[in-house]
């Protein structure tokens, strides 16, 4: 509540630096805001305070904001009123009016005007009265809603005004909303605070939802009535909203699990090999990206935004690289012993993982969010972060990229004929070694592209992999080994499912539930949902 | 069976005696020289060898489902963990009335909780003999259940490996949690006392320590039992073409389960008798890590044979124990090492490698021989035909006709 309100506070003052005329009875001002020199014991200091709230002028908004806030002093001297912060054992002052710079006096020699939680209420009603008359709409709005929540009958005629004067639709129907919530504690007639119930309802957020279940529990009658009637339309409507947000975060989920896994489903689909290691290029794209922030940090600030474009195809190079060196190194002599190709792919990624902590500690490195990817907006009851927005746009990008890679180009052709036929792929003439090793690159440069988006949702840590790598696998297994889509659906029906089950059973229970599930479902269908169908699946 | 007597049996048999007179000289050694002599085992030592000895159990459970059926378990921890928690229900049974709130029927944590009464599964778990049982029933029948549903729909290889990775991940979330009633994340701890001992005690510690030996040597034998069956032909049978055996008439998924089970039923004796050695039992131990660290035991060891499990624990958690000492940095990169250079180089293990450096050894001195009397220079290259015919051991890995070339998932 405390941060809303600074922020309101930062916003007005910001908009009056820009707007502020040079008001005509600055003099009376500076004459009220000199009493507060002199004043003993706090409703006397609120009294002066309503006194300059009461002047009309946006200029009183910055020494009030001031005394909220415990930074309002005055000189011993000669009792003149400062806006003061703290520097060492001085303290800067500054005019209380324009904010001019007004020198620095030590500690001692200045006072504090002393106030208490009661008088920064005052201070906060007060103020939101004030902005009312604010030239910024937003400002405005920011005000209306402060209202909202704090709602104050004596409020009523000063906002009745605002209404007449507003031209603006959205601030208008704000500005009613909050002579709603201020009608509701009022003594005006039922008819009135009934209109009020319904205005709330409308509005159909938590926040109303909040106010209107207070109100229920407070009042009696009709009203009473009204209100729990509104209250249970509201609940209703607003489990539509959670439900539609489970359904987002689910899909968020599932757009994560998309990008652990796809790179997976291709090296097991074509190669059938078990790619324990595959956490690992995750983690490794995930580093590439921190590298990459650093050199940026240090070298070219201004591209801090293009980080995660300049990190992309780096990841893919690095894991790949690395997926490359390993298939070579390794996986090829393992081929036909997928057991042993598993233990030889963890065996590597400890390797990795330990090579990663040596070089970069074993503590979390902090990858930044670029501007674009920060921040959230709402889409009516539902919130939406950016970041979460972007990986699902990425990971599908990902795979409609891949599917056209697979489904269009020779190489692709090369690799679902390997896949189907290796025997007879080699007979044609494809190199089906250079199929295997590429294919294996491309696995594992999929997982570092992945580890850039991860980067900016997950910790990059060197345990980053190891928390996908189990999850991943459900997923392919899920949806069918060597079928893009198979991957796809299971990686969103999977999310969704977490997602939904989270709220009843727990985050912990839920995943239990999962992963028992996935187990029952396996035996119904051994092969995923969307298996390969043909003479060479059963190898 | 004096036939048995010869070969790897007798290996059996040394492994057998050796088990069995270090449970009856250590102690001894521990308990009776006195501590300045040479010859005194210190009780540090007692507890890591014994420690040492439940990993070797856990890796002979391992080998009996890898390397006889070719079932790669990367879930044979939540087995060895299941049997520590029934063991470790009756120890914190047995702490009573000496916790820290004192209440003689709810351990500790659960008076932490406020929990007012004992939940049912803990019923009956202050008597010996039912924890005794539970050790063996809890694995074996989450074994069998899970068992029957993989085998029944033919979830085979990798599969396998990986919906038994899930099953230890899931009871490792499901023991995290606070409302299981097993301890939540710290576990179970704190024991006083087993069976009217005192768990800290050098004489207790010796006693676990011999019966840790004993059960390793007889878990040596009954898996010695079981292979040289005809049931255990049946198990490599499915082993080696579990289809073939299949259109044999033999019901594979039968087989596998049986050897599952009694599997799953080692595992956790050996957790029983791993948690009054280290004095405590928590989720920590389903980490599927584990579970597949215990693979790499095996493998070093040498799977499909009953000794090489053992010899790869002690080995294999020594070197552990001597890294993580001294310079623990560089463990990783050594088990990583381990796991990459001994499926590379090491496909059966190094009793594989002593046994293939012995027949060759006698090969050669056969050979020889043979070509000392047909006239032949010894020291001449044999021909290229015979070479090809002595690399072809029994039991190598290679399926026939299968090349070292990838194949699809299935």
């Amino acid at each position: 509540m405390t941060i809303l309100f600074r922020r309101l506070l930062t916003t007005i003052l910001l908009a009056l630096a820009l707007t502020a005329p040079a008001s005509a009875d600055e003099a009376a001002l500076r004459a009220t805001i000199a009493k507060f020199a002199t004043v003993k014991g706090f409703p006397a200091t609120e009294a002066i305070v309503r006194e300059l709230a009461a002047a009309g002028d946006p200029a009183v908004e910055k020494p009030l904001a001031a005394l909220a806030d415990g930074n309002l002093y005055f000189r011993k001297s000669d009792s003149a009123v400062f806006i003061g912060a703290e520097s060492g054992a001085n303290v800067k002052l500054s005019d209380p009016l324009t904010g001019a710079d007004a020198g620095e006096e030590p500690k001692a020699s200045v006072s504090k005007v002393r106030v208490n939680n009661g008088l920064r209420r005052t201070i906060r009603d007060l103020l939101g009265t004030l902005t009312l008359g604010s030239d910024d709409p937003a400002v405005r709005i920011a005000a209306a809603e402060t209202m909202f929540r704090n709602a104050d009958p004596t409020a009523i005629p000063g906002l009745d005004a605002a209404i007449a004067k507003e031209t603006v639709t959205s601030v208008k129907a704000k500005l009613e909303l909050a002579r709603a919530s201020a009608v509701l504690k009022s003594d005006l007639p039922e008819a009135e605070k009934l209109v009020a119930i319904e205005l709330i309802a409308g509005r159909g957020d938590r926040e109303a939802l909040s106010l209107l279940t207070a109100y229920e529990a407070s009042t009696e009658g009709t009203l009473k009535d009204a209100a729990s009637a509104a209250v249970t339309r509201m609940n209703s409507s607003l489990a539509v909203w959670a439900a539609a947000q489970n359904v987002w975060f689910g899909l968020s989920l599932g757009s994560v699990l998309l990008l652990a896994a796809i790179g997976l489903a291709i090296t097991f689909g074509v190669m059938g090999v078990i790619n324990m290691a595959h956490g690992e290029m995750v983690m490794l794209g995930a580093y590439t990206t921190f590298v990459v922030q650093e050199i940026i940090r240090t070298s070219f600030p201004d591209l801090f935004d293009w980080s995660l474009l300049i990190a992309l195809p780096l990841a893919f190079l690095v894991a790949g690289g690395v997926g490359l060196i390993i298939e070579r190194g390794i996986i090829r002599f393992l081929y036909g012993r997928p057991l042993e190709t598993l233990l030889a792919t963890w065996g590597v990624s400890l390797i990795l993982q330990q090579t990663v902590r040596t070089i970069f500690g074993p503590t979390n490195r902090e990858v930044g969010n670029p501007s674009w990817m920060s921040g959230a907006f709402s889409l009516g009851e539902l919130s939406i972060t950016w970041n979460r927005l972007w990986i699902l746009v990425f990971s599908l990008a990902v795979f409609f990229l891949l599917l056209f890679v697979m489904k269009r180009t020779s190489w692709g052709l090369q690799m679902r004929a390997v896949t189907a036929n290796r025997r007879m792929a080699s007979s044609m003439g494809i190199r089906t070694p250079w199929v295997d090793a590429l294919t294996f690159a491309l696995g594992s440069g999929i997982a570092g592209i992945a580890g850039v988006a991860l980067s900016q949702v997950d910790n990059v840590s060197p345990n980053l992999g190891q928390g996908y790598i189990i999850d991943s696998f459900m997923v392919v297994v899920f949806g069918g080994v060597g079928n893009l889509w198979g991957t796809l659906v299971g990686a969103f029906s999977l999310g969704v499912l977490n997602k939904f089950l989270e709220p009843y059973a727990g985050a912990v229970l839920g995943k239990i539930l999962v992963l028992v599930l996935i187990i029952l479902f396996i035996q119904k269908r051994p092969r995923g949902m969307f298996a390969l169908k043909g003479r060479a699946v059963e190898a | 069976m004096s036939a048995r007597l010869f070969g790897s049996d007798l290996r059996i048999l040394i492994t057998i005696s050796i088990l069995v007179s270090v449970a009856i000289i250590v102690p001894v050694l521990n308990l009776a020289v006195h501590p300045d002599s040479a010859f005194h085992v210190p009780p540090y030592l007692v507890a890591l060898v014994g420690k040492y000895l439940c990993y070797a159990l856990l890796a002979l459970s391992l080998d009996l489902v890898w390397g006889y059926c070719g079932i790669l378990s990367l879930g044979h921890g939540a087995f060895f963990a299941l049997g520590g928690y029934a063991m470790g229900m009756y120890l914190m049974r047995q702490i009573g009335s000496r916790g820290v709130y004192g209440n003689p029927n709810l351990p500790d944590f659960m008076v932490f909780l406020n929990w007012k009464e004992l939940p049912w599964f803990w019923y009956g778990f202050d008597q010996f003999w039912f924890a005794a049982l539970m050790v063996m029933v809890v694995p074996g029948l989450l074994a069998l259940v899970f068992g029957w549903f993989a085998f029944r729909s033919r979830v085979t290889g990798v599969y396998l490996s990986i919906i038994t990775q899930a099953m230890t991940y899931a009871l490792l979330l499901a023991f995290f949690r606070n409302d299981m009633g097993f301890g939540g994340n710290n576990g179970l701890t704190d024991f006083k006392e087993i069976l009217g001992f005192n768990v800290q005690a050098d004489a207790t510690r010796s006693g676990l320590f011999a019966a840790s030996a004993l059960a390793l040597a007889l878990a040596v034998f009954v898996t010695w039992l079981i292979t040289t069956s005809k049931y255990g032909k049946i198990l490599i049978a499915v082993r080696d073409a579990e289809s073939r055996t299949r259109f044999l008439g033999w019901r594979a998924e039968n087989v596998k389960l049986f050897a599952f089970t009694v599997s799953a039923v080692m595992a956790g004796i050996a957790g029983a008798l791993y948690v009054p050695q280290v004095g405590i039992i928590n989720p920590g131990e389903f980490d599927p890590a584990n579970s597949i660290e215990v693979v790499v035991w095996t493998a070093v060891g040498g799977r499909g044979t009953i000794v090489g499990p053992i010899i790869g624990a002690l080995l294999v958690n020594a070197g552990k124990s001597w890294f993580t000492g001294a310079i623990p940095e560089l463990w990783l990169f050594a088990l990583g090492g381990l796991f990459v250079g001994v499926t590379l180089f090491l496909p059966r293990g190094i009793l594989g490698l002593w046994d293939q450096w012995r027949n060759s050894g006698g090969k050669a001195e056969r050979e020889a021989s043979i070509a000392e009397e047909k006239g032949i220079d010894p020291d001449e290259p044999p021909p290229a035909l015979v070479r090809a015919q002595s690399g072809e051991q029994s039991g190598t890995w290679t399926k026939p006709g299968s090349g070292p070339e990838p194949q699809p998932a299935e």
